[in-house]
């Protein structure tokens, strides 16, 4: 027993004490009002914003879960959920290592990551023929296979 | 040394998807301290970017610059960032020493005349001084600054040191340093200082040039605006216990373990620009106020000599009133930079100490 376990330690959250979470749902609210009016989406940086100890577990979970839950493999993990509120996403960007390198919310139908992208799709079509092509001269393949 | 393959190729090439490509974007605006409306340009203009050649020369400083720089090194993203750019001289990292090490900055010099980066961390002992306080391979300081700009397309100073002259300028100065501005006067310098500077601010700054090939916008003291717009105090998570009078009086009372205001605890938040308390430290883990210990404004000139750490800034001092009028017309620069008007509402309504709803917050 090492003498640091002689010391009491009291943990008290601070996390409900700064509330700093409630203006940023206001400026949700007020993104939200926009895509419901004029289709306008908008990206919050998240971390930007000053979070005291609890104030990011606040946030999300005063925005919940929603019916949609993606995970994107690029450069590492990225998590993208809808919240609670259909249209309000938390976009959660990790490198290889599993540090945050962004981490958003938008506000848009749905967000722009999650679409194939023009440049992908292209390069997908060249490997498709590519396959196809390989599949229609069987002969030319090795015999083992 | 830098070559002509963009970085849009150089990402491709190693395989990387355009959604790796979107994300990797939006990383590099979070790092920018870029709204992300701002993505579209950033993948725009990192479509193009070349690589940079980059001279670090370090001089009078402790190398902790260096450290926290290359604790920023995450790899893939970050890291990629880094591929971008060619260090072609720093003599704490580079394998190359003695006449090798000089050759290797001649020769980046020689290749990229007017278009490469000095980095500069540390003090130089001035034009007037002994020149034998720091010397590298035989040459003063000066001699090296002054050879080594010549062909610079721009210089940043990284640290105090380097940008204001922090702790080898403090009182009583013996070796006569000076801040790399007070002698560089015909090039175009960027500051990015703090003790040491956190280091996302320091590859921010470099990324802001691989991108848009010309440097950030400046505030009064040749800060980024980005990192350094907005004081420490409003920025502060503990800032609503400042408005609401709540304040720790010693390091073991009931205000200091509830997390209450540190102002008292003589806190220079209120007169510091830096990045702290959104970006944090270690990787984002904590920052000084989050643990608990006040600001000691090390991103300010002379904050050294600035009445001592502990003293609550209602002591006045001259150091601290000249560095908060500068603060001050830094902050009326906000307006003109580009994509940073909503900080520019929220910073205006600050300094006016006007009564704002956090209703009325949303419609920044």
């Amino acid at each position: 027993m090492s003498a640091l376990d002689n010391i009491a330690v009291r943990v008290e959250s601070a996390g409900n004490l700064t509330r700093n979470a409630l203006p940023l749902l206001h400026e949700i609210r007020h993104a939200l009002a926009r895509l419901a009016e004029s289709g306008e989406s908008t990206a919050i940086d998240l971390r930007s914003i000053p979070f005291g100890p609890g104030d990011e577990a606040d946030l999300l979970a005063a925005l919940g879960t929603g019916e949609v839950t993606a995970q994107l493999q690029a450069l590492g993990e990225s998590r993208i959920t809808e919240t609670s509120y259909p249209g309000v996403w938390v976009v959660d960007h990790y490198n290889a290592d599993g540090q945050r390198i962004a981490f958003q919310v938008e506000v848009t139908p749905v967000p722009q990551i999650l679409a194939a992208q023009p440049a992908d799709v292209a390069d997908g079509l060249q490997r498709l023929e590519a396959a196809l092509a390989e599949l229609a001269e069987p002969e030319s393949r090795p015999a083992s296979l | 040394m830098a070559d002509s393959t963009t970085l849009g190729e150089s990402l491709r090439r190693n395989g990387v998807s355009r959604r790796g490509f979107l994300k990797f974007c939006a990383a590099t605006a979070s790092m920018m301290a870029l709204p992300p409306s701002m993505i579209p340009r950033i993948a725009e203009a990192l479509e193009k970017a070349r690589r940079p050649s980059v001279i670090w020369l370090s001089f009078q400083e402790c190398t902790g610059c260096t450290e926290s720089l290359t604790r920023s090194h995450a790899p893939t993203v970050e890291g990629l960032i880094f591929d971008s750019i060619s260090l072609d001289y720093h003599h704490t990292l580079q394998v190359a020493s003695g006449e090798q090490a000089e050759a290797a900055r001649e020769a980046a010099m020689h290749e990229n005349m007017g278009k490469y980066i000095v980095v500069v961390d540390g003090s130089i002992p001035g034009p007037g001084s002994n020149p034998g306080y720091s010397t590298i391979a035989g040459i003063s300081n000066y001699d090296m600054l002054m050879d080594t700009v010549k062909g610079a397309a721009a210089v940043v100073s990284v640290g105090t040191c380097a940008a204001f002259g922090g702790l080898p300028k403090a009182r009583p100065n013996p070796s006569g340093a000076v801040a790399i501005q007070d002698v560089v006067k015909d090039k175009p310098i960027v500051n990015v200082p703090g003790c040491p500077p956190i280091p996302q601010v320091i590859t921010g700054v470099l990324a802001h040039y691989l991108v848009f090939g010309k440097l950030p916008e400046l505030d009064s003291l040749k800060r980024p605006l980005a990192f350094y717009g907005q004081s420490i105090h409003d920025r502060c998570y503990r800032r609503p216990f400042y408005d609401k009078g709540l304040f720790a009086e010693n390091f073991n009372d009931e205000g200091a373990r509830k997390g209450w205001c540190l102002y008292r605890l003589g806190c220079k938040g209120p007169m510091t620009y830096n990045a702290c308390a959104t970006l944090k430290w270690g990787l984002g883990w904590s920052w000084p106020v989050e643990s608990g210990h006040g600001c000691l404004g090390c991103s300010e000139p002379d904050f050294w000599d600035a009445g001592g750490f502990y003293q609550a800034l209602s002591i006045p001092t001259s150091n601290v009133t000249r560095t908060a009028a500068a603060a001050v017309a830094a902050g009326a620069v906000i307006g003109v930079a580009a994509g940073l008007a909503n900080k520019a509402k929220k910073s205006g309504a600050a300094k006016k100490h006007q009564t704002v709803t956090v209703d009325q917050l949303g419609k920044g």
